[in-house]
């Protein structure tokens, strides 16, 4: 019976240590293997809206102009070079003559007005299309008011030549070309096989690389496009991405080896990984700001002294450093820093030093000691363990700094959605992630009447700066606006900003031409594996 | 087992299924929130757009009566969150792969659990009940997000010894269906020992020890059939929920199974996949259920349907 047992218990063993051979493949491929966060809704560049699809996509397609990812910079990529008016809203590029799709067709300035005119069609029904609004005639023809595809401000003067023709000068407007919107896609194969072609059997594309294959909630692997003008500079051999959502399971992979990248460390083990030697942790300033809303038609928030009491009797600092934890910046300013090279001024306190400014406004407006008592707020989240953290620890600074009763309250995602686009809520939280890199994106938010301005906020006087802003071509008076601009919503406070974004996750050493930027784009192209 | 009897079901099934579908297909569309609902609202003219596309622009019993009329013909429409998928494509797509997880889970759950549990009977307290017994408290108290984590830190990160992610190889089966069938095991075991022992006192049996059979050979022979009746009728929900109800174990490693759809497709407001999800869990239900009863009638003289 015995030599039974240690026979078993021996072949099992075998098995198993046999099984751990065959497991990783540590050969000397050039394979990358990369956590991607979800499951991608679509391929598709005009469909699509999340950042899991983005890192995907803007592999597969290029753009007319590229970024470097050290300096995000503009870069030539299907176009060679490109001319700009002096009024600043007419662009004329030129096309490379080498630039091929996967399938070998060239690449022509056709394919980039059928492209933009196919996110621009009511039936497309892009949730991006609002990114070529910029173009004339782009949001009519995009409502449908304009039916002529023809009257949209772009065309093809020959086959690699392309004139854009915009609304207003678009300072920002090379480096929305990089947002997957504005990628081409393949006519043939659209109109061949409609929603379908994204599928790996059907995908033409026009990117370093081309889709492989596409197994649904568990992998996609791209190679490199044979065709591609830049083919050389491509090292990889292939690249996979895994929708790991459990941010466990994606740190374990990453420490038995199966995956290079990871999307995410989850929050438990940053203090870990955070006092890590050898160099595999990442963190980085990332372009989003985490802010609460206050929704201005509602008492007492339309007060603004009770908005600026409020944003004032927060401790910023300790809040990232014993609440999110995940080096987190102090939100002292709204934008964050280093978007496209604006860095604006901290103006409000990563502390309590200005605390005794917050009870004098709250007095001001009528509440307070020997005062009536500001009636209890309610603080809107959605359900999730880190905001639920975030909003405990502002509920209990407002409690023991103010004396205001805050209750909090947390719904499901939808709800909670729901109920800050209808003006539902008194605070509410908010994350924003930049769409391109420049302040507008943040700013232009806050504007009278515009869809995602949650706190239902005017003030004439902002919209004038913005949109002088928006006229404006030279760099360092724009970012005087924008500076202006921020200056009025610190002070008038329709939202209160708690801290900006930090991406951490973990990356191993063998990966090389991976840069860190605030953009958070790492174009495989220049990505390599070292053994 | 009569060919009436199962008419009979069947006939019953229908009126409930339609009620299903008209239920679950109003309540989906009361709950606040729509599926194009994102944190950056998309521009009035844009909701337009994607309303028309997914017919949401219609009213709301047009609406149900064109997803009746795709249902008649197995049709469970375009998925509202992934894009380029039907509904049809991502259950053909997942649901093989929670069934085997499923399957393979239970093999486990009924070798470990009725070992487990015709070994307490055995001998009712002694060393041989206890010992399983409290394991198998263990096992119904602790939850499945402590049990994965654990197998895979143990065998894959610090023993190397197997995958910590993934559905590729049959070594990635091992962890996964090992951590769901262990909850399913835990409750066979106690299921298994209660039925033997409620036997072990019956008349036949105490016929069969004064023959002078040995406890084992009674516990085989004659037992058998009576002692897992009740693992039996827990066998049909277990089965339809252990298939569907595998979340956190898919979520654990990396699984691409139909589970995480019953509670995402709800969160994502993904109504045609709200559908199609719950059609088939209601008939998975029936399926199982169904199962049972004719299992039942094999093992059990008593009981026979007409």
């Amino acid at each position: 019976m015995l030599k039974r047992l240690i026979l078993c218990s021996l072949s099992l063993g075998l098995i198993f240590s046999f099984a751990g051979c065959t497991q990783k493949s540590n050969s000397n491929r050039q394979a990358i293997h990369i956590g991607n966060g979800g499951e991608p809704k679509d391929l598709d560049p005009h469909i699509t809206t999340g950042v899991p699809e983005h890192h995907i996509i803007q592999n597969l397609f290029e753009p007319l102009v590229s970024k470097d990812p050290r300096t995000l910079e503009p870069v030539p990529a299907v176009a060679t070079k490109w001319e700009v008016s002096k009024d600043g809203k007419k662009y004329v590029f030129h096309l490379r003559k080498e630039a091929r799709w996967s399938n070998g067709d060239p690449v022509t300035a056709q394919d980039f007005v059928y492209s933009w005119t196919r996110l621009l069609k009511p039936e497309t029904a892009a949730e991006y299309a609002y990114q070529g609004h910029y173009i004339i005639g782009g949001k009519e023809f995009n409502s449908g008011k304009l039916k002529d595809a023809s009257k949209l401000g772009i065309k093809a003067i020959d086959e690699h030549t392309i004139e854009v023709n915009l609304v207003n000068p678009t300072p920002f407007f090379l480096s929305l070309l990089y947002h997957h919107s504005l990628y081409p896609v393949h006519k043939a194969t659209v109109e061949k096989y409609g929603a379908k072609w994204t599928r790996p059997e059907n995908m033409v594309s026009n990117g370093a690389f081309k889709l492989a294959k596409w197994e649904m909630n568990k992998v996609i692997t791209l190679v490199p496009n044979p065709h591609y003008w830049d083919r050389q500079s491509v090292k990889l051999e292939e690249a996979n991405f895994y929708p790991v959502d459990n941010l466990d399971t994606e740190e374990k992979m990453f420490r038995s080896n199966t995956l290079q990248v990871t999307n995410e460390v989850p929050l438990e083990k940053l203090p870990h990984w955070r006092g890590d030697k050898t160099g595999v942790f990442q963190n980085y300033a990332y372009l989003g700001s985490y802010f609460y809303w206050f929704n201005v038609k509602k008492a007492p928030m339309d007060n603004k002294n009770v908005r600026k009491a409020l944003s004032l009797a927060i401790d910023r600092e300790r809040l990232v450093t014993f609440v999110t934890k995940g080096n987190q910046m102090p939100g002292t300013m709204y934008v964050p820093p280093g978007t496209a090279g604006y860095n604006p001024i901290p103006r409000l306190p990563k502390d309590l030093s200005r605390l005794a400014e917050a009870k004098q406004l709250l007095k001001q407006a009528g509440y307070g000691e020997g005062l009536k008592k500001l009636p209890k707020i309610e603080l809107l989240y959605n359900t999730h363990e880190g905001h639920k953290k975030i909003a405990q620890a502002i509920q209990e600074m407002w409690k023991n700094n103010l004396g205001i009763e805050v209750e909090l309250v947390n719904q499901e995602w939808k709800v909670y959605l729901d109920s800050m686009h209808t003006g539902n809520f008194q605070v509410g939280r908010m994350g924003w992630i930049g769409d391109y890199n420049d302040p507008n994106t943040f700013l232009d938010m806050v504007m009278t009447g515009n869809g995602n301005n949650l706190a239902n906020y005017s003030n004439p006087k902002y919209d004038a700066i913005m949109e002088q802003a928006a006229k404006e071509r030279d760099a360092s008076k724009r970012f005087k606006y924008f500076s202006q601009a921020e200056d009025i919503i610190l002070d008038d406070t329709p939202l209160m900003p708690i801290y900006i974004y930090t991406r951490n996750y973990l990356k191993n050493s063998s990966v090389q031409g991976w840069f860190n930027n605030i953009e958070d784009i790492h174009p495989l192209k220049y990505v390599s594996l070292t053994f | 087992m009569g060919f009436h009897y199962i008419l009979r079901r069947l006939a019953v099934m229908v009126p409930v299924f339609f009620l299903v579908v008209a239920m679950v297909f109003f309540m989906i569309r009361f709950a606040p929130g729509g599926p194009f609902d994102s944190e950056r609202q998309v521009p009035p003219e844009i909701m337009k757009n994607l309303e028309a596309k997914y017919n949401l622009d219609q009213p709301l019993i047009v609406q149900f009566g064109m997803y009746l009329r795709d249902l008649a013909h197995f049709d469970l429409g375009p998925s509202f969150k992934y894009a380029n998928r039907t509904v049809n494509e991502i259950i053909a797509e997942s649901f093989p792969v929670s069934v085997e997880l499923g399957l393979l889970a239970l093999v486990w759950a009924l070798i470990i659990g009725i070992g487990a549990g015709m070994l307490a009977a055995l001998k009712p307290n002694s060393a041989l009940d206890y010992f399983p017994m409290s394991f198998s408290i263990l096992g119904i108290c602790l939850p499945t997000f402590v049990v994965g984590p654990l197998l895979v830190l143990c065998f894959g990160v610090w023993l190397d010894w197997l995958p910590v992610a993934g559905w590729n190889t049959w070594e990635d089966r091992i962890l996964p269906s090992l951590t769901l069938g262990f909850a399913y095991a835990a409750y066979i075991s106690r299921l298994t020992r209660g039925g033997f022992m409620e036997v072990r006192n019956q008349d036949f049996v105490r016929t069969a020890r004064a023959k002078g059979l040995t406890e084992g050979q009674i516990l085989l022979k004659h037992s058998l059939k009576g002692g897992l009746l009740p693992v039996v009728s827990y066998m049909g929900p277990a089965l339809a929920g252990i298939i569907s109800g595998a979340l956190v174990t898919e979520t654990i490693f990396n699984i691409p199974g139909l589970g995480k759809y019953f509670i995402q497709s709800a969160v994502n407001r993904d109504y045609t996949m709200v559908m199609g999800t719950a059609l088939l869990y209601f008939a998975l239900i029936f399926v199982a259920n169904f199962l049972v009863d004719i299992a039942y009638a094999l093992l059990d003289p008593r009981v026979k349907y007409e």
